[in-house]
């Protein structure tokens, strides 16, 4: 269905640019975007191409141009129309800008225009590289999406409210973090089944414990500040105490965390994949797959290489946003700076 | 401390507890017994076969109450599989695999050899070179000493540790020839010869991580106030390090090392299978495979009670080395 | 100036800088400051935060850390020798042996897995050759001597386990176990009680007395001032506003902003009236006016004020200020 991909496209680009400007009108954090600029320009940019791409795969519609080896029915988006990979394809593996195939050495159908090569199925690499940008995206968003506001559900309640709740949160997390959290993915994987929205999730539900932890310390510090308990005194309700002075202190905390989490996730779809419950088009399915092909001789390492290449850079460039995130956002440097 | 201890345990019985919970849900909620006996057995046997067979693996009860019995007995809460599972995990019968009928304790203790043979010198070399090299980061900080082993580590964190698996497999077993690419054989004799590419994979994998964390680590206790004291009596940089720093950072070090002991003995799925090492990872793998439930269950048990006993380790480790919390605060004068 | 023996002064602080970058230049948090202390001397550097004070004391002992660094036209002479200039080692030597310094905050000024006991022996052992059981003799005398009471037992003691009294006579045992010559105390009582900074305070005289050491007296304190100090320097924005004998800076200070910072403490000679201030703020780095730093508060300011820094005027031996109203004054 063609449509959730355009709808979830065109929120994320709406609640995009209402956080731009929300963070415009903010001095603090227009200064920090303006220090996280000047000092990761290049990561930024690339990082802004890969979201461009992830778009652009995201969105989609059905019929238009006559492509043959394409139902009339099946959603196609602005990647899957450039490429038009029923047409863009050979029989097999050929080298990058090959003009023949790698085995038998037969003409090709489109010879020098595969840039990264073809796979074992013919399809160009170059495609389904960029393919995996959005799968990529998929996987550290959507399971963010479901395991921050757990995380910070749990941490904030346990923090804040301490005593009882705190206990049973702390015997929840403990219970969580004692099973190998490979494993614990791999039996609700089991449970749940293979598809995007059940990994997400089973990724979501058992990473939240870290960044809970991380709130729970956070907010314990947060509560004993003077203006909060002022703000008790003042008999302003609980709920409004989390939403106007806990939760906006623990926004560094979480867009650190996030990125962190982010790379890590997607580092660990790869291990996912290889146990057979990656996710569809991922670089981890196209990593796993083509494993074999380096003990091949001659070797047959475009596949593999351009799969962990797009990988390794765009987990890079987070890692480099969140190290001058993790500076530029400490809490000591931004009181410095109010 | 004996306080401490009680409580601690106390604590981690209760998690125990709390774990079999999550795994009782987990693995009987998606398993049906009546699917898992004609996956072993085979669609044609007899009604009598399957019912065996249930039994023997412990699958003739039901989930949670047990109809036979009124509900004036005790039986109908306490025989049902959720108090056998939780009387069997605590007992340690584990029974047999639901796939090939072995009792699955054997299968565990044959692996847990071949994967400590893997993790233990892979732990203890990883340690060694990630303490020395952010020490000496540490003491050349600011430094493009420090700057380049920065990015160094970046770099390699970055990459996911497939890829330095099949990288290095390419590498070293295929180009360079120095090791076989994969296979174990546990004569003492040979047995390095296959561990050698795994285990120097797994150090460069883990190394990027480790070392900035250590650093963090030590460059926090390099800027306090005492370590000024300490240069200000005479000290020099390098005492300054090994006497004072690094005796402090040991701390929270300790915290990670300690914690990181028990899963040791679990093996990683990852390297096991890649290197066709037979340990508890591949074992794992295995249960995966051939859906073989009760298996897992008792590796994840283990794996958890491990976990569980390692936390109390740490604290207890944690306690002995700081005197500040062995001792206790007694101001006085 | 100061009062020197045949001998000359103990310490020189002749043209002391200090830079952190700032943006992209070096902004001077102390700015070519000159000072002497004779032998057995107290001298007080008095000053509000951010005045510089305590940079000055790390630049003596040479622990100023990077980025912060001396520039190359200053000179601190110790015994004759520019310390500046030593070898590293040759300045090891000299640390906690010929100057010693005590900080503020005992607690995290010290090792806390280290026995207290431990620590003092290492600095004695740093050195000296001494044996092990003779350096413990040596740690529980200078224990005792610094008022310590059980102070074989205390050895054994971690620093958790003591007051902050306690804590910050376990420092100067430390320090003093080898006998400097010139001992730095930076705010040595701040975070002490009342009760017991009076003892601290009282300790320091006693050993000074003893021992004969100068003491350079970091503090924003004038009542640790009074009790203590033999002369005076106030410092602010990096430089010495005003320098002379306790007398002379407390009972008649010529410098505007010492007469404002002494005219602001609350004394029971002016109850009852209203509490006067110094205008203002103090301005933060790189932020600092050009010519006189004081110009933007100074309630005499008047043309060369804000342009020209202003000269050291002498009032007399042991007196002097930098104020370009009081040249003005004095040269009429």
């Amino acid at each position: 269905m063609s449509w959730i991909g355009n709808i979830i496209v065109a929120v994320l680009v709406a609640g995009g640019a209402y956080v731009w400007i929300w963070a415009r009108s903010n001095r603090l954090w227009r200064e920090a975007m303006r220090a996280l600029v000047r000092r990761r320009r290049i990561a930024l940019i690339v990082l802004g191409v890969y979201v461009l791409i992830g778009l652009l795969d995201a969105v989609s519609w059905v019929g238009g141009d006559g492509v043959q080896g394409v139902a009339a029915s099946e959603a196609r988006s602005v990647i899957d129309r450039i490429f038009k990979p029923s047409i863009f394809r050979e029989k097999s593996y050929s080298e990058p800008f090959a003009r023949v195939e790698f085995v038998g050495g037969a003409a090709l159908t489109f010879p020098g225009q595969h840039v990264l090569g073809t796979d074992i199925l013919g399809d160009d690499v170059l495609y389904k590289t960029l393919k995996g940008v959005k799968v990529a995206l998929l996987i550290g968003g959507l399971t963010c999406l479901v395991l921050i506001p757990l995380a910070l559900l749990f941490g904030v309640s346990a923090g804040y409210f301490g005593g009882r709740i705190d206990d049973a949160v702390f015997f929840v997390m403990s219970t969580l973090a004692s099973i190998p959290n490979l494993l614990l993915l791999i039996a609700l994987i089991m449970a749940l089944g293979k598809g995007t929205l059940q990994v997400c999730f089973a990724l979501g539900v058992t990473g939240w414990v870290g960044l809970s932890r991380l709130t729970r310390a956070e907010t314990l510090k947060l509560r004993e500040l003077e203006y909060v308990q002022a703000a008790r005194a003042l008999g302003v309700s609980h709920p409004t105490i989390v939403m106007r002075h806990i939760l906006p202190n623990l926004a560094h905390l979480v867009i650190i965390t996030f990125a962190l989490l982010f790379t890590g996730l997607v580092l660990s779809e790869t291990i996912l994949a290889y146990l057979g419950i990656g996710l569809d088009g991922s670089w981890g399915r196209m990593i796993d797959q083509a494993r074999n092909e380096l003990s091949r001789d001659p070797v047959i390492w475009w596949n593999i290489v351009a799969a962990s290449s797009a990988l390794f850079i765009l987990v890079l460039c987070v890692n480099l946003i969140a190290d001058a995130l993790r500076d530029i956002l400490d809490p000591r440097t931004l009181r410095e700076r109010a | 401390m004996l306080a401490f201890i009680v409580r601690r345990l106390a604590f981690g019985f209760a998690t125990v507890l709390g774990v079999l919970f999550v795994l009782f849900v987990l693995f009987f909620a998606v398993a049906d017994p009546d699917d898992m006996a004609i996956r072993a057995i085979g669609e044609r046997a007899s009604p009598e076969t399957y019912a065996a067979w249930k039994r023997n693996h412990g699958y003739d009860k039901p989930l949670l109450i047990n109809p036979e019995y009124d509900w004036t007995a005790i039986q109908r809460y306490t025989d049902t599989l959720l108090v056998d599972h939780y009387e069997r995990m605590l007992s340690f019968r584990f029974g047999r695999s639901d796939s090939d009928d072995t009792p699955i304790w054997t299968r565990i203790r044959e692996g847990a050899g071949p994967s400590l043979s893997l993790t233990l010198p892979l732990f203890i070399l990883g340690l060694i070179v990630g303490i020395t090299l952010s020490l000496f980061v540490a003491f050349f900080r600011g430094t493009y000493i420090d700057r380049s082993v920065l990015v160094i580590c970046m770099l390699g964190m970055s990459v996911a540790s497939l890829i330095y698996i099949i990288g290095g497999q390419y590498l070293i077993g295929k180009l360079l020839r120095w090791f076989p690419i994969s296979g174990f054989d546990p004569d003492p004799s040979v047995i390095a010869r296959f561990l050698a590419i795994p285990i120097l994979i797994g150090v460069l994998a883990e190394f990027g991580g480790t070392v900035r964390l250590y650093r963090t680590v030590f460059l926090e206790e390099v800027n306090r106030d005492y370590v000024r004291t300490a240069r200000a009596k005479g000290c020099g940089e390098i005492r300054v390090m090994l006497r004072h720093v690094l005796r402090n950072a040991l701390l929270p070090i300790i915290t990670n090392v300690v914690l990181a002991i028990p899963f040791l003995f679990i093996g990683s799925i990852l390297f096991e299978s890649f290197f066709g090492i037979p340990g508890l990872g591949a074992l794992t793998v295995e249960a995966i495979n051939g859906n073989d439930f009760s298996t897992l269950r008792t590796i994840v048990y283990i794996g958890a009670l491990l976990y569980i006993a390692g936390q109390i380790l740490t604290d207890i480790c944690y306690s002995l080395a700081d005197p500040r919390v062995r001792l206790g605060a007694e101001a006085s004068g | 100036m100061s009062d020197t023996t045949t001998n000359g002064p103990l310490l020189s602080v002749e043209d002391l800088s200090i830079t952190f970058p700032l943006d992209d230049e070096r902004a001077p948090v102390v700015d070519r400051i000159s000072f002497e202390m004779a032998p057995g001397e107290i001298l007080a550097l008095v000053g509000e935060s951010g005045c510089g004070k305590s940079m000055t004391a790390l630049a003596i002992l040479r622990l100023i850390a990077k980025p912060g660094r001396i520039e190359t036209h200053s000179r601190v002479v110790f015994d004759g020798r520019d310390i500046l200039r030593l070898k590293v080692t040759q300045m090891r030597a000299l640390r906690g042996a010929g100057i010693a310094m005590i900080f503020q905050e005992p607690m995290a000024s010290l090792n806390p897995v280290q026995t207290v006991g431990d620590q003092v022996i290492e600095a004695l052992r740093l050195h000296e050759r001494v044996s092990t059981p003779a350096a413990r003799d040596r740690a529980a005398e200078i224990f005792e001597r610094v008022g310590i009471p059980d102070p074989r037992g205390r050895l054994k003691a971690y620093p958790h386990q003591l007051s902050g009294g306690l804590k910050q006579r376990v420092m100067i045992a430390m320090m003093l176990v080898v006998r400097p010559r010139l001992l730095i105390a930076d705010e040595p009582t701040t975070a002490l009680d009342v009760t017991v900074q009076a003892q601290i305070l009282a300790l320091l005289r006693e050993l000074r007395e003893e021992l004969g050491m100068a003491v350079l007296l970091i503090t924003h304190d004038f009542g640790v001032v009074n009790e203590l100090a033999d002369r005076v320097a106030v410092m602010y924005g990096g430089r010495i506003a005003e320098e002379g004998t306790r007398a002379e800076v407390l009972g008649a200070p010529r410098h505007p902003y010492t007469q404002g910072l002494l005219r602001s403490i609350p004394s029971l000679a002016h109850r009852g009236e209203t509490l006067t201030e110094i205008a203002g703020t103090v301005p933060s780095l790189g932020l600092w006016p050009a010519g006189c730093r004081f110009a933007t508060r100074c309630p005499k300011v008047f043309g060369p004020c804000n342009a020209e820094v202003p000269p050291a005027v002498r009032l007399s031996d042991s007196h002097r200020a930098a104020c370009h109203e009081i040249a003005h004054e004095v040269r009429r």
